[in-house]
């Protein structure tokens, strides 16, 4: 077991290598680059050029990368082209207000999905059952931006129940912890702000859900339906179980397998999302650091953002592994 | 004769689709199970006769499916019982042993659980309580070191123990009923005979009634009272065991019977077959379903349904019987 989880963490490194190779020459294929996008209009060939000199871009491609790869094995991954700042820090500040909304977000998909998905395929072929694989296809079908402006629109701005952008009120004087604004609210007990947090939080987390439910939705309805049309159901039918004991522990746990694993890949791709998500609702996170790097060429920091993602899609796939081992005996972890 | 302890009659099952016409898997099946009997039911695959058990446990799936006739167990028509009651009787009453025990056991769920959760249910015993009972169980399908066993799953028991685990759960309310289907198809040969005599064993020791369900007159030759033959959903013979070998009546039944092979047969001969296959059959509501397939076959075979006949104990469906003294 430790050996297995040893083994799995110390894989990141060759994947983390390759990918950040692949990143470092895929951004400079990239039409214009950062010294276009830094001058904007005042942008003349000189300059550019002069730019690029300042930058190190005019250097061969193979040396910048070893270099940079040279200075990112010490921990310095450069300093934004944007800001000037680190982009460690840029990343620091930015990360608490993601991972708010991705937990968010997962946690609704999940809590929602498992149970939709069961109910769906205990009443097949029923009009619930019906509505559920309808109203995934649409989720899975709308765009996260698009559902995001929706949202807006109908409970913020008509409406008025919710917030329409930002992650806390500027009314609101939070003392700042962890940077997770709703739970810093519980741990200073500043239960208003954490009230505001969480009020500011709804809108953006149900877009960023909206995929990950459907999906979670689709996949156990059509785990669980599987399972119920396996002999070891028959078999606990056979002993006479009371249905809520066949439910629970023998189809719910076989079906949960496979869920798992979407739940893992589905977590992969909400930083996606979150670039679509936290641009419609002005939220501040590592998504609007990825959409500015993109649009001014960034180069360091698109650098640092997608090897971190990449680190953290590794980390989850291996909990998914792990959970693999929890719930089935046959899986052994070497 | 005694009342009997199941009495089947006119059970009919058909599977129906929207659009298209009903595919009848049972075609008004009769017999009947004495207390402590063992009966074979016989047929080769998709007689009919793994639906036929599958509809007496009332565990066909609901949608999809009509069943007709009923299925009396000491009285009580266990078609019309409600679904509740009708969990009281199933693994208490009467229980059954499926053909592969590794996708009928549950492989996330120690052998323990499952073998108790069945005493729990019907007998009520608490959990320490069952969990000695469980490994007595265990004791007495022979699988050794039963209490260390309790904590196994399914795929770290070989398929033998695995049988001997189902079996063991199928018993463990000493049911009146066992039904028994293929239990002995998925292992391997030396183990068949192994388990066949734990059943036949088990069964006289707590006074089951046994249903054997298989393809193998193997089989049924060292274990059953009385056979039923199944051919296309419904019985064509049946008899008392030694009598169905000894002169088959039904020209199906002893094509079956010719197509064992023999120790004694002289060396290069052929083995005989039944010639066609199943998607030859006719309806029986106008013919024999047998007749294409039939060396006996006459004119009104194909035209006329033979009507059921009894005489000597034998129930026979033919126009055509093979003589007696064949």
């Amino acid at each position: 077991m430790l050996r297995f989880v040893v083994r799995r963490l110390l894989q990141i490194v060759p994947t983390l290598f390759v990918l950040s190779l692949l990143l470092f020459a895929w951004l400079r294929l990239l039409p214009g680059g950062p010294a276009a996008a830094l001058l904007g209009d005042k942008a003349t060939p000189e300059k550019i050029a002069e730019l690029n000199r300042v930058l190190g871009l005019d250097q061969p491609i193979p040396l910048q990368y070893f270099r940079y790869l040279g200075r990112s094995l010490t921990g310095d991954f450069g300093n934004s082209l944007i800001s000037g700042d680190p982009v460690i820090d840029e990343i620091g500040r930015a990360l608490p207000a993601t991972l708010e909304l991705a937990v968010a977000a997962l946690l609704i998909a999940v809590v929602l999905g498992i149970p939709l998905g069961y109910v769906a395929a205990r009443y097949r072929g029923r009009p619930l059952d019906t509505t559920t694989v309808i109203g995934t296809l649409v989720g899975v079908a709308v765009p996260v931006f698009f559902l995001g402006f929706l949202l807006k629109q109908w409970f913020a701005v008509d409406l008025g129940w919710f917030p329409p952008s930002g992650r806390q009120s500027v009314s609101i004087d939070a003392t700042d912890v962890t940077g997770l604004a709703v739970f810093d609210g519980l741990l200073t007990r500043e239960f208003d702000a954490s009230w505001d947090a969480l009020r500011h939080l709804v809108l953006p987390a149900i877009a960023l859900a909206t995929i990950p439910l459907a999906v979670i939705t689709r996949i156990t309805r059509a785990s669980v339906l599987d399972v119920l049309g396996s002999d070891f159901v028959r078999t606990a039918n056979s002993k006479g179980l009371a249905p809520g004991t066949v439910r629970g522990r023998h189809v719910l746990r076989n079906a949960l397998l496979p869920v798992s694993t979407t739940i893992g890949l589905q977590t992969g791709l909400l930083l996606g999302g979150a670039v679509l998500t936290e641009k419609v609702f002005v939220w501040g996170g590592i998504g609007t650091l990825i959409a500015q790097g993109i649009e001014r060429r960034d180069y360091p920091r698109l650098q640092a953002i997608v090897l971190l993602g990449a680190g953290v899609y590794v980390l989850v796939n291996l909990l998914v592994d792990l959970s693999y081992a929890l719930i089935d005996p046959r899986v052994r972890l070497r | 004769m005694t009342t009997p302890l199941l009495e089947v009659a006119d059970l009919g099952v058909a599977f129906t689709r929207k659009g298209e016409p009903d595919s009848v898997a049972v075609d008004g099946v009769s017999f009947d199970v004495q207390p402590g009997e063992i009966v074979g039911l016989v047929g080769e695959s998709g007689c009919g006769k793994s639906v036929t058990s599958l509809a007496i446990m009332r565990l066909l799936p609901e949608r999809g499916v009509r069943v007709t006739g009923s299925v009396r167990m000491e009285g009580t028509d266990l078609m019309t019982l409600s679904d509740s009651a009708m969990r009281e009787k199933r693994g208490r009453d009467l229980s059954m042993v499926f053909q592969d025990p590794l996708s009928s056991l549950n492989p996330v769920i120690e052998i323990g659980l499952q073998v108790t959760e069945v005493l729990r249910r019907h007998r009520g015993l608490k959990k320490d309580a069952a969990r000695r009972e469980a490994a007595e169980l265990l004791e007495r399908v022979g699988i050794p070191d039963p209490r260390r066993r309790l904590d196994s799953y399914p795929h770290q028991l070989s398929g033998g123990m695995r049988q001997r685990v189902m079996i063991a759960i199928a018993l463990a309310c000493r049911p009146r009923l066992l039904i028994a289907d293929e239990p002995t198809t998925a292992l391997d040969v030396t183990i068949q005979a192994q388990i066949l005599e734990l059943l036949k064993e088990l069964v006289a020791d707590s006074g089951t009634a046994l249903v054997m369900i298989t393809h193998d007159l193997g089989v049924v030759a060292g274990l059953c009272d009385r056979v039923n033959v199944l051919y296309g959903g419904r019985i064509v013979e049946r008899s008392e065991r030694h009598r169905l070998f000894g002169t088959p009546r039904h020209p199906y039944t002893y094509g079956l019977l010719g197509s064992i092979p023999r120790l004694d047969a002289p060396p290069g001969e052929d083995l005989a077959a039944i010639r066609g296959s199943v998607n030859d059959n006719l309806p029986w509501a106008h013919a024999c379903a047998f007749a294409p397939r039939c060396p006996r076959a006459l004119e009104r075979c194909s035209e006329v349904s033979p009507p059921p006949e009894l005489a000597g104990g034998r129930f026979l469906r033919c126009h055509n019987p093979v003589p007696a003294e064949a």
